[in-house]
């Protein structure tokens, strides 16, 4: 019962942040309602068990790519101060084309069996994954290719911005 | 009465869609950006859910969700460095101006 009420507080926190970031007419409080809607996942990822990934949403989105978009966005200010629409013309044909995906997409999660198991996340759901991440048989090699992404991706948006 | 698996996968489409939404129709980049990241947030729900419920013995759901993290960050940090060399060659971050690459 108590998982019941915070499923339904945590996922209206995060639909309702996330419908106002999308809708907000100051860019920087669109942010501040993206960062809401991080912490209401974090809270369903509470709720699914899976604390390390609640932390990490916290660190990573509401910490490094909410200040990261602050950022950005302090570095382009100003240019969208004039009044000019903030949506583009194609909004109203947006609205019914993602209402009609939510539709389809909830009559067939209605509508399947799901292989659900009522099982127990054990103690140390934490360990198997940190063994199946370093594992050369599992998970190992993928890891590695992460790694070599993310610092392609921080020696490529240094050289991107980099003053010439 | 649990929480069923159903009703995560539902509040992730609902969050898909409006993040849908935000990418299609904003024109700022930035917000476009953001639209990109309540995306990606569904999809990590979606992964720990299906985790959760069918496989919790199993790495396999949270290994894929640490994965999206990493792609998520790479994406941002990528994706904001690019937004910030087009406003300083256009002096524009309007979605509708940056029309270099089209005929």
């Amino acid at each position: 019962m108590t998982q019941l009420v915070l499923f339904v507080i945590f996922g209206a926190i995060t639909l309702a942040a996330a419908i106002a970031v999308v809708t907000a007419r100051n860019l920087f409080h669109a942010v501040l309602w993206l960062l809401l809607a991080f912490f209401g996942v974090a809270g369903l990822y509470v709720l699914l068990e899976a604390p390390f990934f609640a932390a990490a949403q916290l660190f990573i989105y509401m910490g490094a790519i909410g200040v990261l978009i602050i950022y950005a966005l302090m570095l382009t200010r100003g240019v969208m101060r004039q009044q000019v629409p903030l949506v583009n013309d194609q909004w109203a044909l947006v609205a019914v084309l993602a209402v009609a995906l939510l539709a389809v997409l909830s009559w067939l999660f209605l509508q399947h069996t799901w292989p659900t198991v009522d099982q127990a996340v054990g103690p140390d759901s934490l360990r198997t994954l940190g063994e199946a991440l370093v594992d050369p048989g599992r998970y190992g090699f993928p890891f590695e290719v992460a790694s070599v992404l993310l610092v392609m991706a921080l020696i490529g948006a240094v050289t991107i911005v980099r003053e010439r | 009465m649990m929480v069923q698996l159903e009703w995560y996968l539902i509040l992730a489409a609902a969050l898909f869609c409006v993040g849908l939404y935000g990418v299609l129709v904003r024109r700022n980049a930035v917000a476009i950006l953001m639209g990109i990241e309540l995306m990606l947030n569904a999809v990590n729900i979606n992964l720990l859910a299906f985790w959760r419920f069918t496989e919790p013995a199993a790495a396999t759901g949270q290994a894929f969700a640490a994965f999206v993290y990493a792609v998520a960050a790479a994406e941002v940090a990528v994706g904001l460095a690019l937004i910030v060399a087009i406003y300083r060659n256009r002096q524009t971050v309007d979605m509708d101006q940056i029309n270099l690459l089209k005929w």
